[in-house]
């Protein structure tokens, strides 16, 4: 399950908008304009079971995100989902690593308390004994103009 | 019948000695006949890796997957508490003070550890570098990776976190850091081949025991770590995983 955001938890003036989730899921989210730099050295891991509820995070990843480890583990990734994220990004990522392959993007996530930050995401499933049990998300810090060329980018591929 | 141990070739020097001690201290405790083979480069020893030479191993983990997945090798201990972390680092007189004002053909120096220069190409990326745009500066070690770049050889040099930590400080204080990693979760392990691997268990905690065996405190300080810390496989696959996706 996932919460709607809610207002106390946003810092600074903030718009609202109604995401349509992976899975059918549906969320009220709430959202600034406030950017935090993402750490340097750090990487953000987590890891998802096969329907992408998120069953580990690190430090890095409670930090970034806002969100404590209980409200993390056992939600799904989209818990992170920024409406500025168009959805043909995720379609993408979900039909490359259900192949079995590695996805990597960048990809603007979204905080519990509004606010926004940008990674270089790579996604990779997890084979145990020939089988798959989940995948495995390592975020870094992007590239600053790989960051400016999807803000120019993702507004295009909305329908 | 004897085996082959070997040690991943960035080990310090200051420790080759303990290695030695502590394949001493392994084949009395264990009976079982040890040879241990040095090898001064990470291509030699993955010739004889490749060649199903190894049975025993303190891995580097950008090794780790292909021990694990093409090799049959299963993970031991770890050094407790140990973990490998890069840093980044310029001549104090760089006018560079962040990642982000490197541009492309960027003097690089690393040495061949190949875990150490992968945390260290990750961390150049947000300043637009990646193996195609730098000019490589390739060093034995790590105090010709400093001399580099006091020599103006070099414009950023890539270090092993704990090998740029034991630098004389006059050499220190002619650095300036720029980044440092803090993964935590990648670290260089003991690592067991299939033709040992009946003998698993109970080598895993006689290792794990070592700290309280009467010389094996001792055989530990001389290889700089504290004790053994039980590895299982799912952590090894983990960070296999990282790895990889650090990789791409």
């Amino acid at each position: 399950m996932i919460a709607d955001m809610s207002a106390e938890d946003i810092v600074g003036d903030y718009q609202e908008v109604t995401l349509q989730l992976y899975g059918g899921i549906t969320r009220k989210v709430l959202y600034t304009q406030i950017e935090t730099p993402y750490p340097d050295g750090k990487l953000i891991v987590s890891t998802t079971n096969p329907e992408g509820v998120i069953t580990h995070v690190n430090q890095s990843f409670i930090e970034m995100s806002g969100y404590d480890e209980a409200e993390l583990v056992g939600a799904p990734h989209s818990i992170l989902r920024h409406p500025d994220m168009p959805a043909a990004a995720f379609k993408d990522l979900w039909d490359t690593i259900t192949r079995g392959e590695t996805w990597q993007g960048y990809v603007k996530n979204l905080r519990k308390d509004g606010g926004y930050y940008w990674v270089k995401a790579t996604v990779i499933p997890n084979i145990r004994g020939g089988k798959l049990v989940g995948y495995t998300s390592v975020r870094r810090k992007p590239s600053r103009t790989k960051v400016d060329e999807c803000i120019n980018l993702y507004p295009t591929l909305f329908n | 019948m004897s085996y082959m141990f070997t040690v991943s070739p960035d080990f310090t020097p200051d420790h080759i000695s303990g290695w030695y001690i502590f394949n001493t201290w392994l084949q009395k405790h264990t009976g079982i006949g040890i040879h241990l083979e040095m090898y001064d480069h990470f291509l030699s020893q993955r010739e004889a890796i490749q060649a199903d030479k190894i049975d025993l191993i303190y891995a580097n983990p950008f090794d780790a997957a292909m021990l694990v997945r093409e090799k049959g090798f299963l993970p031991l201990v770890k050094a407790q508490g140990a973990a490998d972390e890069a840093l980044i680092a310029v001549s104090g007189e760089s006018q560079t003070n962040d990642v982000t004002d490197l541009t492309p053909g960027t003097r690089v120096a690393y040495t061949d550890d190949p875990d150490v220069r992968l945390m260290g190409m990750i961390m150049l990326e947000p300043g637009d570098l990646d193996a195609t745009n730098i000019v490589p500066v390739v060093a034995d070690n790590y105090v010709l990776v400093a001399k580099h770049l006091l020599k103006g050889d070099a414009d950023v040099g890539i270090f092993l976190a704990e090998a740029y930590d034991g630098l004389s400080s006059m050499i220190k204080k002619q650095l300036k850091v720029l980044v440092r990693s803090q993964i935590s979760v990648i670290h260089h392990a003991l690592m067991i081949g299939p033709k040992l691997q009946d003998r698993r268990d109970e080598i895993q905690q006689l290792l794990i025991n070592m700290e309280s065996d009467e010389k094996g405190g001792g055989v530990l300080k001389s290889l700089g770590f504290e004790a053994w810390q039980r590895v299982d496989d799912e952590e090894m696959e983990f960070m296999i995983d990282l790895m990889d996706t650090l990789n791409t």
